[in-house]
C-alpha cells in the first residue's frame, strides 16, 4: 500500500469544548493519563505503514506543535517520508486562515504534488479509534472506489452530531446527510476518508476556488453521484471528543474498562506519544487509589477513586479525588475535595478547598494554571 | 578534522557476577532499577545533562538487551550526527586473532581509534555500575583549574568502611599522592567512585606503554599507580550527593527501597537532571477497585488488581486479584498470579508466577549453592521463569527457566534451595 496521510487537527470544535479548548486545538487535548487525542491518528498511520503525514492546524496550535516537535516518538520515515505540520500562512496572492476541510489541503497542495503515492488517507485529530488504514485502503481498491468512507453502525442519542450514510447492498453510498435532525440509518461517517491523491488533487482545483472549502458539505456531497462512494464498515472502539464536554469526559472514563485499555495499550501495535520519561508514580503511605488510572511522575498522598489522573500530579494527605479528570502537573493540597471534575493542566488547589460538580453530567470545570 | 572537548567511555562489560541470576542474562548496567530506568541510565543521562555529547559504551558480557535498550540513542537525544552514541564490542582485528577486553584499561586501548576519529582534549572514564547524578562538566572545569593528567571523583566514606573501596590518599590541597586498592588500614577516607577524567594525551602514552607489561591493564592496579610513581599531577575530585553501587542483592533491594520514602535521599521527581530512559510505550498504570497500593512505585502499564505495600513494580506488570506483594522489587512484564502472597522477593522481567503460590517464607538459611550471594533473606527469580501454580517458596532461594511442578517436591522449594531449568 503506497500512501500518504492528512490529519485535520484544525480547530476548537466551535467552543464546544468550553476553557479546555481555549488554550488549544481539541486534537492536542490530554487523553487516557498519558496522550493527547492526536496520538491516536498519528500512531494509526505510523502503525498502518504510512511514513509521511501531514498535520494541518490553524486554532491555538503552540501545544499542538510542541507536541510534534519530533516525528520520533510515531516512528515516521526521516528521508523518506516525515511528519509535516502546516498552519496557514501569508503569501504575496492569498492571505487566508484556513476557511474550511477542503481549503486547508488545498493551501498546502505542494505536500500533494510532491508524493508520489497513490492513495491519501485523510482522519480527523480528535477521533479516538484503533484502525488498521493498510485494510482501509485494500477495501478502497477492491471495490474500485473513488471515495471510501469509513462509518459505524452506532447506538447512540447523539447522532445528529454526525454525518449519516445511507449505502446500497454493494455499499455504495445513495445518500450521506451532514447532522440531520432526524437520521434516516445509524450509519456514522468517522471522518475517515481514502481518496486517490489525482483525484483529490482534481477536485481541490475544482472546487476551492470557487468558494467551496468544506471536503464534505461541499465537494463530496456536490459529487455523489459522479463519483464511486462506497462506505467501509469500522467495528472497532471509536470514539471523539469532538462534541463536547460530555464525550471528552466519557472517552477518558472508558480507559477505567480493561477491554479499551487492552486494544489501546496492551494489544500490538501500541498508541504512541511523545516520551516524557516521568518516573514511576508513587504511591505513599496514606494513598488509597482505586479505579484509576494513573500517568508516570505521580505522586499520591489522597484518596482517588473512579478518576483519570495525567502525569506529574500530586495529591495532599486527607485529599479526596473522585469521578474526575486531573490534568498533568496540577497540585491538589491537603484534605482537599475534587468530585465531578475537570482540572486542566497546572491547576493548583490550597489545602481545604473544594471543587465539586453536581453530577458527573454537569461537571465542575477549572481552567489551565487556575489557583485556589 | 571533528573535534570534541571531552567524550566518555562508558564500561558496560561487566558481569557483575555479585547479582547472582539478575545478571544471567544480561550485563549488570542494563538490569532494571528503580522499576522504569536500567542502571546504566544514570551514567548516560549524566553525560547529556552535563553536555558531554559524544560516549562510546564498551561491552562484552551478554551484550543483547543492553544494545537494544541503547539503540541509537535516541531517548538520550544522543542520536547525533557529530558524535553521538557508539556501541563498542570487542572485534576480531587484522592479521591474528580477535581479543576480548582483558581489563578496564585495555578496553580503553584496544579503542583508541575510536577516541582518536572524535580527537578529543580530555577523556571521561565511567563504569555502567552506579547510581548517581554528577554533573561531568564541573569536574572537568576542576580538572582543568588544576591543571591534572588525571582527576578522579572521590566520596567521603566513613572510615570503617574505607577498607572496601579503592582509597586516594592526597595531600592538603587534595593532590593525589598514593592509590591504595582496599587498604587494611586506610590513611584516607576518599573512595574512588571509578569516575575518572584523563588529559587524553597522557592517558593515550600511558596506555601504549602499559600495553607492553600488562595485557590485563586495569586502571585501579596498573595505570593510575603507575601515573603517580611518573610523578604526573592528579587531583582528588570531591562528590557530595547520593552515590550508590548496587553490586549486591542485598545493596541493590536497599537502593531500590530508598526510593520510596517520601523524601528520597535520591530524588528521581525533579525536572532538573532528568534521567532518560528507553521505554517501549508509556501507558497509565490501572489501580481496580479492590487494589490497595501502599509505599510503593508502579511503572507505566502495571494493572494491579490486589495489594502492594511496600514494593517496586516495573512496567507492564500485573499483580492479581487477592495477591499480596511486600517489600519486593517485581520488574517488567511480570505476572503475579492470584492469590500469591510475595515477602522480600526480587522477580525478574518477563516472569510468570502462578495462581496461589507463597514465597519468601520460613526461615533465614543462606542459600546451598551460593551462600556469599544468597544471605539476607530474599528470594530471587531470573528473567523468562515460571513458577507454577501452588508452590510455597522459602528465602534465599533462587528460581530460574520454565520450572515444572515436578521441579517442587511436594510442591515446595525450602529455604536455601535453587531451582534451576536450561533450555529455551
Amino acid at each position: 500500500m503506497k500512501a500518504i496521510g492528512i490529519i485535520l487537527a484544525g480547530g476548537n470544535n466551535e467552543g464546544r469544548l468550553g476553557v479546555l479548548t481555549d488554550h488549544r486545538a481539541a486534537a492536542a487535548l490530554p487523553i487516557g493519563s498519558s496522550y493527547r487525542a492526536i496520538d491516536f491518528t498519528l500512531s494509526n498511520m505510523s502503525n498502518s505503514g504510512i511514513g509521511k503525514v501531514a498535520v494541518l492546524t490553524q486554532y491555538n496550535s503552540r501545544s499542538l506543535k510542541d507536541h510534534l516537535t519530533s516525528s520520533k516518538w510515531w516512528d515516521f520515515g526521516r528521508k523518506q517520508g516525515g511528519l509535516f505540520v502546516f498552519t496557514p500562512y501569508i503569501s504575496s496572492t492569498d492571505s487566508n486562515w484556513f476557511r474550511g476541510t477542503a481549503d486547508s489541503i488545498y493551501q498546502n497542495m505542494t505536500y500533494l504534488m510532491r508524493s508520489n503515492e497513490e492513495y491519501v488517507v485523510i482522519t480527523s485529530g480528535d477521533s479516538i479509534y484503533k484502525m488498521d488504514y493498510h485494510k482501509l485502503v485494500q477495501s478502497h481498491k477492491e471495490k474500485g472506489a473513488d471515495i471510501t468512507i469509513a462509518y459505524q453502525e452506532m447506538e447512540r442519542k447523539d447522532l445528529n452530531n454526525f454525518g449519516i450514510l445511507e449505502t446500497n447492498e454493494e455499499g455504495r453510498l445513495v445518500s450521506f446527510e451532514e447532522k440531520p435532525e432526524y437520521p434516516k440509518t445509524k450509519k456514522a461517517s468517522l471522518g475517515t476518508y481514502v481518496i486517490s491523491r489525482i483525484l483529490l488533487v482534481d477536485l481541490l482545483n475544482e472546487f476551492v476556488p470557487q468558494g467551496k472549502y468544506d471536503l464534505v458539505k461541499d465537494i463530496l456531497l456536490a459529487k455523489r453521484e459522479e463519483l464511486k462512494i462506497f462506505g467501509y464498515e469500522f467495528n472497532g472502539y471509536w470514539n471523539t471528543i469532538s462534541t463536547g464536554i460530555g464525550a471528552y469526559y466519557k472517552v477518558n472514563m472508558d480507559f477505567l474498562k480493561k477491554e479499551i485499555r487492552d486494544a489501546f495499550m496492551n494489544e500490538y501495535p501500541y498508541i504512541e506519544t511523545k516520551a516524557k520519561d516521568e518516573p514511576p508514580a508513587k504511591y505513599n503511605k496514606d494513598a488509597d487509589v482505586r479505579d484509576a488510572i494513573v500517568g508516570s511522575g505521580t505522586i499520591f498522598n489522597g484518596r482517588v477513586e473512579h478518576s483519570v489522573i495525567f502525569r506529574k500530579v500530586y495529591t495532599g494527605e486527607g485529599s479526596v479525588v473522585k469521578n474526575s479528570i486531573i490534568m498533568e502537573g496540577c497540585r491538589i493540597g491537603k484534605n482537599c475535595v475534587v468530585e465531578n471534575a475537570i482540572l486542566d493542566k497546572e491547576v493548583i488547589l490550597s489545602d481545604g478547598q473544594q471543587v465539586i460538580g453536581k453530577s458527573t453530567q454537569d461537571l465542575a470545570i477549572l481552567k489551565k494554571g487556575t489557583r485556589l | 578534522m571533528r573535534k570534541k572537548e571531552m567524550i566518555a567511555m562508558l564500561l558496560a562489560g561487566g558481569q557483575g557476577s555479585r547479582l547472582g541470576v539478575l545478571t544471567r542474562k544480561v550485563a549488570k548496567p542494563a538490569v532494571a532499577y528503580g522499576g522504569k530506568f536500567r542502571i546504566i541510565d544514570f551514567p548516560l543521562s549524566n553525560c547529556i545533562n552535563s553536555g558531554v555529547d559524544t560516549v562510546g559504551v564498551l561491552t562484552q558480557y551478554q551484550p543483547l538487551r543492553l544494545n537494544q535498550h541503547i539503540g541509537i540513542g535516541i531517548p538520550w537525544d544522543l542520536d547525533k550526527k557529530n558524535g553521538g552514541v557508539t556501541i563498542l564490542a570487542p572485534h576480531v582485528k587484522g592479521g591474528d586473532a580477535g581479543e576480548w577486553f582483558m581489563g578496564t584499561a585495555n578496553a580503553i586501548y584496544q579503542n583508541i581509534d575510536y577516541i582518536d576519529s572524535n580527537n578529543p582534549e580530555y577523556i571521561l572514564i565511567l563504569s555502567g555500575d552506579h547510581i548517581y547524578k554528577m554533573d561531568y562538566s564541573r569536574m572537568l572545569s576542576y580538572h582543568k583549574e588544576k591543571g591534572a593528567a588525571a582527576t578522579i571523583a572521590v566520596l567521603e566514606v566513613p572510615f570503617e568502611e574505607a577498607g572496601r573501596f579503592g582509597i586516594m590518599n592526597t595531600k592538603d590541597d587534595d593532590r593525589i599522592y598514593e592509590f591504595e586498592e582496599k587498604p587494611d588500614n586506610p590513611k584516607s577516607n576518599l573512595a574512588s567512585m571509578g569516575i575518572y577524567i584523563f588529559t587524553w594525551s597522557r592517558l593515550r602514552e600511558a596506555l601504549v606503554e602499559d600495553r607492553e607489561i600488562h595485557p590485563d591493564s586495569d586502571f585501579g592496579m596498573h595505570i593510575i599507580p603507575k601515573m603517580l610513581d611518573e610523578g604526573q599531577t592528579m587531583y582528588a575530585y570531591r562528590f557530595q550527593g547520593y552515590w550508590k553501587d548496587v553490586g549486591t542483592i542485598e545493596s541493590y533491594w536497599e537502593s531500590n527501597m530508598e526510593l520510596i520514602k517520601a523524601l528520597p535521599a535520591f530524588n528521581l521527581y525533579e525536572d532538573f537532571w532528568k534521567i532518560y530512559t528507553n521505554s517501549d510505550h508509556q501507558p497509565p498504570t490501572y489501580t481496580s477497585p479492590e487494589a490497595v497500593v501502599k509505599e510503593s512505585l508502579v511503572t507505566d502499564g502495571s494493572e494491579i488488581y490486589g495489594e502492594v505495600y511496600h514494593s517496586i513494580l516495573g512496567s507492564q506488570v500485573v499483580v492479581g486479584k487477592g495477591a499480596v506483594v511486600r517489600d519486593s522489587i517485581i520488574m517488567g512484564n511480570t505476572v503475579i498470579g492470584e492469590n500469591s502472597v510475595l515477602e522480600r522477593c526480587i522477580v525478574d522481567e518477563d516472569c510468570v508466577v502462578g495462581n496461589g503460590v507463597h514465597m519468601g517464607m520460613g526461615e533465614n538459611v543462606p542459600n546451598e549453592t551460593k551462600p556469599n550471594i544468597y544471605n539476607t533473606g530474599i528470594t530471587v527469580i531470573g528473567c523468562h521463569t515460571r513458577v507454577p501454580d501452588g508452590i510455597t517458596v522459602g528465602k534465599n532461594c533462587v528460581i530460574y527457566g520454565n520450572t515444572q511442578e515436578e521441579d517442587y517436591a511436594e510442591g515446595r522449594l525450602d529455604s536455601g534451595k535453587s531451582v534451576v531449568r536450561e533450555g529455551k
